[in-house]
């Protein structure tokens, strides 16, 4: 039952943000039959919500296509910087890929890292110009910028339009053609790979799998390799992408696993699946990304720490690459601190958890980790600004670098110039791909990136240009930990690690903001930002004066009475630092101000 | 709590010439062809309490607004000559310096009232005006003229400070002209914007500033260094007096005594039920035409509750009010901001505490916002 190998081709697609790559999933499962055109919705495989509002991949999806004698599995990859460990293991379970390219616009930056992945893999690409039919699209610059940055010959070059469907079939039967069938013996010890899990309310844990050795039948008595638990195959499938089960599945074939798993750490991406009767090695799996951005995530209403925290498992079992861990912080209360891969990772994050878990939530600004070396020859990491140890017990901050590349049509390389160095960069080489596209490369804090890097670099270019970095390791920077002050108290909330030159700005800032958010109290309250002691900011909420009722007409003690019942009620919604009574909402309201 | 010798009585006026533009009490302008039925209306309310045995004798009876001295004076002391009163009792007019004449002050002493309480707000034309008050400084100094003349011993002047483009100078002037007429009593209240009225929609248009907190602090104190320094003497926030002209009515409220309110609109407090009656004179009217009670509501307090008013009102006045002994924490941090003193078993505001009264009640009065131990929402 099982599909020769040779009939298989398994796929990614690689594509920048909006270059096109739903519109050619989609084309692809309107040619091969496998969704009725009545059926068809637009952009099928961004199945979240927020996918398909932002227009962008999230999750890794995959679908089995039939063209002719053979069945092609499409691996869907995410296309934003954030997300290059999903591409990661996406190609992981591929033998090529189609780099679809925007022939209006060229190859941007993320593509061109997600190709040098997929060399590095070994993967054939079959290189595919779209929306050919725009009158703008100029496909020789294109293809001959493929060449120069990839090496793969103009001339084969695909052109294509996802829209109307010129070229996708002969793009269908490029890849049949160039990118080889996968290896694999179905005689030997079942090693399958989990490149994707998925919990789902009703059925647990569904994981997306590649079979590479053996054979994956239903009902077979499994070993997950890494966690050694025996869980049995309840159901396999492929996706076509309606779910359809299936008896076994190959060498070679992609497809899902449902095994009664229930937890998020019994069936991890990178993980092989082995039969119990006749275990294999595992395979070489891949490494778990590092969190890179951290924040605190706090409900904003207390009683949601529990429903937090339980959103917090359930996402972390579709997406494994956030962290989370409870802290408490005096400003804010319970809750956890989060590392995520990137801002944009942190956002879809956080939009999903007050989403679909109906949650509403307060972020402390995003902090990157930093290395942390002490008078007394220790190294800590720290990832919360306020855990940062004293003044005098500082010896150096090492924050983290990375090699930032950015491709851009040459017009706006001074404006990107002007931002990196602003930000701290130093550049290390421009270089034009064609007359008006060059590539710009600068090393940067990761810090400066993390904050609104993104935004400008899309602002100041009106979208085109593109970015990608690599970590670079840490280095030692003039770091201060800025506090936020209350009346002689620390909050710990705002305090922040920024460049020197950059702690009068912030604490200004935090300062002005938090002076017109503090209701008067009884005494004069200053409030002051500091670094390591010393005062650079310093505002003061002056002691309320009046608040009396002058008069109680007519002998009407009853409104008098509920008015003061009201206060008396505004106090119990009062936190309480040190002596000083904040709305509960001020520190949430200096914070969401700060987005 | 409560003095039982003291019992109010308060008769609600509610016709006026012109209202005022920061007035939000149940008053108005184009009704007076109903003053005969509403002082009918009135005095059968008064007899049937006095049959219904909730009315002995009163110790102060004090007719408000409304503008009282609008009416006709017959009408007025109609309504005085039904209610018993105890010997010696305090009975009260609120004038206005434009519909008060020296006829009708005399109607009044000879009827029986033996207190006039003027309302003059400024001596500053600029800022009556942004009052929306129709009456001039010479109107009021007439009619203190026509006071002195008839014989009134006890008098009061209302003033309210705090105004848009009221100085801290006009303020001062204003309390310098009035204590020049040497009145016995003083009531100063701070200015405020009460939701429909004609000021609360200039300050939402931006036509007007709202009044400010610092400014009216400011204005108190200096109001209160000038009539200390005239001999006149504080004894509740809004109210200062030469001893012995203390206004009796005032006090019942601060002190937990009983009173009815006469009247629409009007409150009353007997057998430890807070009441008020139907808001308009027509539904007043009809109320007690159909041989009705006029209440349009009321309250009970339980035991918390009427511990949390006690002090409210009683911290009010110089006396200060009786410390819960779970609250001495609250009390010791109210006295290290200086706020309040302990004068044995009672703390007492201080100057700096009778502007922040409010804070300071929330704080001493353990009981408000106490669960219900009865039902009713």
């Amino acid at each position: 039952m099982a599909i020769p190998l040779e009939r298989q081709r398994a796929v990614s697609i690689i594509a920048h943000v909006d270059h096109g790559k739903s519109t050619l999933a989609d084309r692809l499962l309107e040619i091969c039959g496998a969704v009725e055109a009545r059926d068809m919705r637009a952009q099928y495989l961004d199945s979240m919500d927020l996918e398909r509002e932002r227009g962008i991949t999230i999750k890794a999806q995959n679908v089995r296509l039939q063209h002719g004698d053979h069945f092609v599995h499409l691996i869907d990859t995410p296309g934003h910087v954030d997300f290059s460990y999903e591409v990661s293991r996406s190609l992981a379970a591929c033998e090529g890929v189609v780099l679809l390219v925007d022939a209006s616009q060229g190859i941007e930056a993320q593509t061109l890292a997600n190709c040098y992945l997929a060399l590095e893999n070994d993967l054939t690409i079959v290189a595919a110009l779209n929306k050919i039919d725009l009158p703008q699209a100029d496909p020789d610059r294109v293809a001959g910028e493929i060449e120069r940055v990839l090496g793969l010959p103009a001339h084969e070059c695909l052109r294509i339009s996802a829209k109307t469907g010129a070229g996708v079939p002969e793009l269908l039967d490029a890849v049949i053609e160039r990118v080889p069938p996968p290896g694999g013996d179905p005689d030997a010890p079942l090693q399958a790979l989990i490149f994707d899990s998925i919990y789902d309310n009703y059925r647990g844990v569904i994981s997306s799998v590649r079979v590479v050795n053996g054979v994956l039948t239903s009902g077979a008595r499994l070993r997950f390799v890494q966690t050694g638990k025996i869980h049995d195959a309840e159901e396999i499938g492929v996706r076509t992408p309606k779910p359809v089960a299936v008896a076994e599945l190959g060498p070679g074939e992609v497809g899902y696993l449902i095994a009664g798993i229930k937890d998020v750490g019994q069936a991890r991406v990178g993980e092989t699946v082995t039969e119990q009767a006749r275990p294999a090695e595992p395979l070489a799996g891949y490494q778990d990304p590092k969190p890179m951005v951290f924040c605190g995530l706090y409900p904003v209403v207390g009683d949601d720490f529990a429903d937090l925290r339980e959103a917090l498992e359930k996402l972390s079992l579709n997406d494994s690459s956030f962290t989370y861990e409870p802290e408490t912080s005096g400003a804010l209360g319970f809750g956890f601190r989060c590392g995520f891969l990137g801002l944009l990772h942190m956002e879809i994050v956080r939009e999903r958890l007050e989403r679909e878990y109906d949650l509403e939530l307060v972020a402390t600004a995003p902090n990157v980790e930093y290395r942390v070396h002490t008078t007394g020859g220790t190294v800590e990491v720290v990832d919360n600004p306020s855990a940062l140890p004293e003044a005098s017990r500082l010896e150096a901050i090492e924050e983290p670098y990375v090699r930032c590349t950015i491709l851009t049509p040459a017009p706006y390389l001074g404006t990107l110039i002007d931002l990196c160095e602003s930000r701290r960069g130093e550049q290390k080489g421009i270089e034009y791909l064609s007359t008006d596209r060059a590539e710009l490369i600068y090393e940067l804090p990761l810090a400066e990136i993390v904050l609104d890097f993104y935004d400008q670099l899309k602002s100041r270019t009106r979208g085109y240009a593109s970015l990608d970095y690599d970590p670079l390791g840490y280095r030692v920077s003039n770091l201060v930990k800025v506090d936020v002050l209350l009346n002689a108290q620390q909050v710990d909330a705002f305090s922040t690690v920024v460049h020197r030159d950059e702690a009068y700005e912030y604490g200004r800032r935090m300062v002005d903001r938090l002076r017109e958010l503090i209701p008067r109290q009884l005494f004069d309250v200053p409030i002051q930002a500091a670094v390591g002691g010393r005062i650079i900011a310093r505002e003061t909420v002056k002691a309320k004066r009046k608040d009396v009722i002058a008069k109680c007409y007519g002998g009407d003690v009853t409104r008098k009475r509920k008015l003061l019942e009201r206060q008396k009620e505004g106090k119990r919604r009062m936190k309480q630092i040190g002596t000083v009574e904040v709305p509960q909402d001020a520190f949430i309201r200096a914070l969401r101000l700060e987005d | 709590m409560g003095t039982p010798s003291q019992f109010g009585v308060y008769v609600h006026i509610p016709f006026c010439a012109e209202r005022c533009d920061y007035c939000a009490f149940a008053t108005w302008t184009d009704r007076s062809q109903l003053a005969t039925a509403y002082v009918d209306a009135c005095v059968a309310d008064v007899t049937r309490r006095y049959r219904e045995g909730e009315l002995t004798s009163a110790t102060s009876v004090f007719f408000g607004g409304g503008t009282p001295s609008l009416l006709d004076p017959g009408l007025l002391l109609r309504i005085l000559d039904a209610i018993p009163l105890a010997p010696g009792a305090e009975v009260t007019v609120e004038c206005n310096p434009d519909s008060v004449d020296s006829a009708k002050l005399r109607s009044y002493r000879a009827g029986g009232v033996n207190r006039v309480s003027l309302g003059v707000q400024s001596m500053d034309p600029a800022v009556l005006a942004t009052l929306g008050r129709t009456h001039d400084p010479a109107g009021v100094e007439r009619a203190i003229g026509w006071i002195g003349e008839i014989g009134f011993d006890s008098w009061n002047v209302d003033l309210i400070y705090g105004s848009a483009g009221e100085s801290l100078p006009s303020w001062s002037a204003t309390v310098e002209r009035v204590l020049a007429f040497a009145p016995p009593h003083v009531s100063a209240y701070a200015l405020s914007v009460e939701p429909g009225t004609r000021l609360a929609e200039r300050v939402t248009r931006g036509s007007a500033a709202p009044p400010d907190d610092d400014d009216q602090a400011l204005k108190y104190e200096r109001a209160d260094d000038l009539l200390t320094a005239a001999g006149l003497a504080w004894y509740e926030i809004s109210n200062w007096a030469r001893p012995g002209f203390e206004c009796r009515h005032n006090r019942c409220y601060w002190e937990g005594g009983e009173y009815l309110g006469i009247g629409c609109a009007a409150h009353g407090y007997t057998g430890g039920r807070r009441w008020w009656t139907v808001h308009s004179p027509e539904r007043y009217i009809a109320a007690l035409a159909h041989g009705g009670s006029p209440e349009a509501g009321d309250e009970r307090l339980d035991a918390a509750q009427a511990r949390a008013e006690a002090t409210m009102l009683a911290i009010r006045t110089k006396q200060g009010a009786m410390l819960d002994p779970g609250r001495e924490a609250a009390a010791a941090q109210l006295v290290d901001v200086g706020l309040v003193s302990r004068e044995r078993d009672h703390v007492v505001l201080t100057r700096q505490g009778r502007l922040l009264a409010s804070e300071v009640t929330v704080r001493l009065a353990p009981d408000l916002l106490a669960p219900r131990t009865r039902d009713g929402g």
